[in-house]
């Protein structure tokens, strides 16, 4: 009986053991055991997002991960190897731009990688066999390859541009492709970058411009189109503009004419105008009509502005002084707005049109420094009633200890301080 | 002037009985001893409490307790009503003030004893009205509708929906729905303007009452002082000389607010948005500090209960002993201090302190 119960154990652990063990990977097992170059594949692949995935060696590289021998590695049972670098995008295709397999782990996932790929210039040259032009792996890495949404992976937007920048950055390797290689240091000072350094992954990256796949520099024609995927505004005001004729005749690339390409840096009111830092004088001179208007933006954008900081000023002093001014607060950002939206409308270079909107502002921005005003005027006078209220309040204070006084130390009340008595006889 | 007194006593004793107003005010007596400031703070608690009832009212002329309409009727009193600013900021200062001299006024009775037999109830009264108090200020704080309000009021009604047993229950009638929302604003109107008067108006009756007719405690070392012959007991009457010495405070107490609500106005904040993310550092009122610091440093399980739970069981039983010190500080007697008790109000005047500047920093 005894036998029979610990035979029925042994069935079941042993059953439970095969259900529950791992499928055998022989890839992983041996080249963990080679040490080296050649276990760094094993190493890396548990961070993986296809090992993630539930995929294995096998998959990409095919053979026999059950087989304990060199045989598993053989022809005979589909063993691929590793691609070379001419035929890493399409190893990468052959599940990539498989619709119907991809959906599988993410229904969103894009397959146009490939094709996206062979449009771009790397993906070109390499055709033409240039084999330091960047593939696949060159940016998402080999074994350890990341999701996109991954903090860690080299192509999150924080971390795309140091990733090209590993080419497009060291002079050395870029020898012989005649571009610059300072793309990378100059972005590093533009506003894009420091929004997104800021934490705005929604700022533009390398890719967002150059696109990534089919990443290529975009031609004078179709900066604008570029810029214009968020500055719609910007570019709707430019195409109307008598500049966008004017700049495609002289063969001069749009929105990078004024506010370059890498180093986009912040612009300031003194873009505008005819000063030392104006870029309208790059091409207007003394006399002409766009230097008349470059010189009268600027005037209504410096009013609007000064008017702003004018106003905001006075209510922050009332406002430390504890004055309710939220109500001119809001109106003055709705003036603000109206500077945002005047900058914005420089892009018309219509003088007029910018004109009627600081107006606009400089009106509001009048009405909200005169509300200011009132409340720090309504602070004094708070101040001086409550100092007349005080002097009142003193006053009462002192009669009522002086009657106190009388009370307690005249003739008909007994000593001073001797209330007990007056209790007792009371 | 001496005339017009003696008439209106003499109407005013027609009506109500021979003499009766006279011999109220004879009768009362203050003792005068080294610790009669402390019998200031009841009357200025009151007169803080009147000057609630007066700007509240004034304020009810243009509040709307409405989603819509609280904030902006609120920043309409301080921007368009003439002396708006001036009541808004007295009420919201003086409900502050009140609140302290409340807290005052309870230790200070607490550390002299007056809480001994015969005046249990008048303990007992008066901290009920101490916690109408602090429910006034929970409900006031909530009424002009603004981000911190909106804010503060969900992590209180959150802490009330953790009490045992009727939490959720207690949250429900509280926010009027699962959420802070109109309905909230509406409820604890009604708690502000109507049940909380209302029940303050009569646990005040009973607990002036009782001060009336048990008279004014004397401090255990007076007393004892006076039994053994070291020093006589001296008596001020209450009127006038006492009224007159409280009335000084009472205008310096006018003239604090006055200084206060020009000064620094009490602010309006932005308006509420339920649908905006909680500013950081949130925190209740700085009475509620040191309750909403204890609930932050218990660990998430206590024994087997959840650590919110087990603090507000601790502190509700705290409440309970604390309001029925007259009955378990039974060492007391004529003269004599019970020092295990004195030790105790020593100690909860320093956790009040200290985790309410924890909860500060």
């Amino acid at each position: 009986m005894t036998k029979s119960i610990i035979f029925v154990a042994l069935l079941f652990l042993s059953l439970r053991a095969a259900v529950a063990a791992p499928p055998k990977d022989t890839c992983i097992t041996c080249h963990a055991a080679l040490g080296g170059d050649l276990a760094k594949p094993a190493s890396q692949f548990e961070v993986d997002v296809h090992h993630q995935a539930g995929l294995s060696c096998a998959d990409c590289h095919g053979g026999d991960p059950s087989d304990d021998s060199m045989n598993a590695m053989s022809h005979a049972k589909g063993f691929r190897g590793a691609p070379k670098k001419n035929q890493i995008p399409e190893f990468c295709a052959r599940c990539h731009s498989d619709a119907a397999y991809m959906h599988r782990f993410n229904p969103q996932m894009r397959v146009d990688q490939l094709s996206e790929y062979l449009t771009s210039v790397h993906g070109k040259r390499l055709k033409q066999g240039d084999t330091k032009v960047a593939a696949c792996v060159d940016c998402h890495g080999v074994h350890n390859i990341l999701a996109v949404s991954d903090t860690r992976a080299p192509v999150y937007p924080t971390n795309v541009a140091s990733t090209c920048a590993r080419c497009h950055a060291d002079p050395a390797y870029m020898k012989g492709f005649d571009i610059p290689t300072n793309q990378f240091a100059l972005y590093e000072k533009s506003v894009h970058a420091q929004t997104l350094a800021g934490g705005d992954t929604s700022a533009p990256t390398c890719s967002t411009c150059h696109g990534n796949h089919g990443a290529t520099p975009p031609g004078v024609s179709s900066v604008a189109n570029v810029c214009g995927t968020c500055h719609v505004m910007n570019e709707q005001l430019f195409e109307k503009s008598p500049h966008q004729a004017a700049f495609a005749k002289m063969g001069l690339p749009g929105c990078v004419q004024c506010h370059s390409n890498h180093e986009i840096v912040r612009p300031t009111d003194a873009w505008v105008g005819t000063g030392p830092q104006s870029v309208c004088t790059t091409c207007h001179t003394p006399g002409d009509k766009g230097y008349g208007a470059a010189q009268a933006m600027l005037a209504d954008l410096t009013h609007l502005d000064s008017s702003l900081t004018r106003a905001a000023e006075v209510l922050n002093v009332a406002e430390r002084a504890g004055m309710e001014v939220s109500g001119p607060k809001v109106e003055l950002a709705g003036a603000h707005e109206d500077l945002v939206k005047a900058r914005v409308d420089v892009h018309t270079f219509d003088a007029a049109a910018v004109g009627k909107l600081t107006d606009s502002g400089v009106e509001i921005a009048a009405k909200s420094y005169q509300a200011g005003v009132a409340a720090l005027r309504e602070r004094d006078y708070r101040r001086k009633g409550l100092g007349l209220a005080l002097i009142a309040i003193v006053l009462a204070i002192g009669g009522l200890y002086l009657k106190i006084r009388q009370m307690e130390s005249g003739d008909s009340i007994g000593h001073r301080g001797d209330v007990e008595r007056k209790a007792r006889e009371v | 002037m001496a005339t017009l007194y003696r008439k209106t006593l003499n109407w005013l004793d027609e009506r109500f009985g021979a003499g009766s107003v006279e011999e109220f005010l004879r009768h009362k007596t203050v003792p005068v001893t080294r610790h009669i400031l402390w019998y200031y703070l009841g009357g200025m608690t009151l007169f803080l409490f009147i000057i609630q009832v007066l700007t509240g009212i004034l304020l009810l002329l243009y509040y709307r307790p409405t989603p819509n309409d609280a904030f902006e009727s609120v920043q309409f009193i301080m921007t368009q009503v003439r002396f708006g600013w001036l009541i808004r900021s007295v009420h919201s200062w003086s409900a502050n003030l009140m609140i302290f001299t409340a807290f005052l006024h309870m230790f200070s009775v607490y550390f002299l004893k007056a809480y001994r037999k015969p005046r249990e109830l008048t303990w007992i009264s008066g901290m009920l009205l101490f916690f109408i108090v602090l429910g006034f200020g929970f409900s006031g704080y909530l009424l002009p509708w603004n981000t911190l309000a909106f804010f503060a009021t969900k992590v209180g009604t959150e802490m009330a929906g953790s009490v045992p047993g009727i939490g959720k229950w207690l949250l429900v009638f509280l926010r009027g729905g699962q959420e802070v929302t109109g309905a909230t604003l509406t409820r604890f109107f009604g708690f502000h303007i109507a049940v909380l008067p209302g029940l303050a108006t009569l646990l005040l009756a009973i607990h002036l009452f009782l001060v009336q007719k048990l008279g004014m405690s004397v401090p255990p070392s007076v007393e004892r002082a006076v039994a053994e012959g070291r020093t006589s007991l001296r008596n001020m009457p209450f009127f006038p000389n006492f009224l007159l010495r409280d009335m000084i405070g009472w205008y310096a107490a006018l003239g604090v607010l006055g200084g206060l609500a020009a000064i620094f106005p009490w602010e309006l904040g932005t308006k509420a948005d339920a649908f905006a993310a909680a500013p950081a550092g949130i925190r209740p009122e700085w009475y509620f500090l040191f309750m909403f610091q204890t609930l932050k440093y218990l660990p998430a399980r206590i024994l087997f209960l959840e650590g919110e739970l087990a603090g507000i069981l601790g502190i509700s039983v705290a409440a309970v002993v604390w309001i029925m010190v007259p009955f378990l500080d039974r060492r007391i007697g004529f003269g004599r201090l019970t020092r295990v008790f004195s030790g105790l109000g020593v100690f909860v005047i320093g956790y009040i302190i200290v985790l309410s500047a924890l909860a500060l920093r």
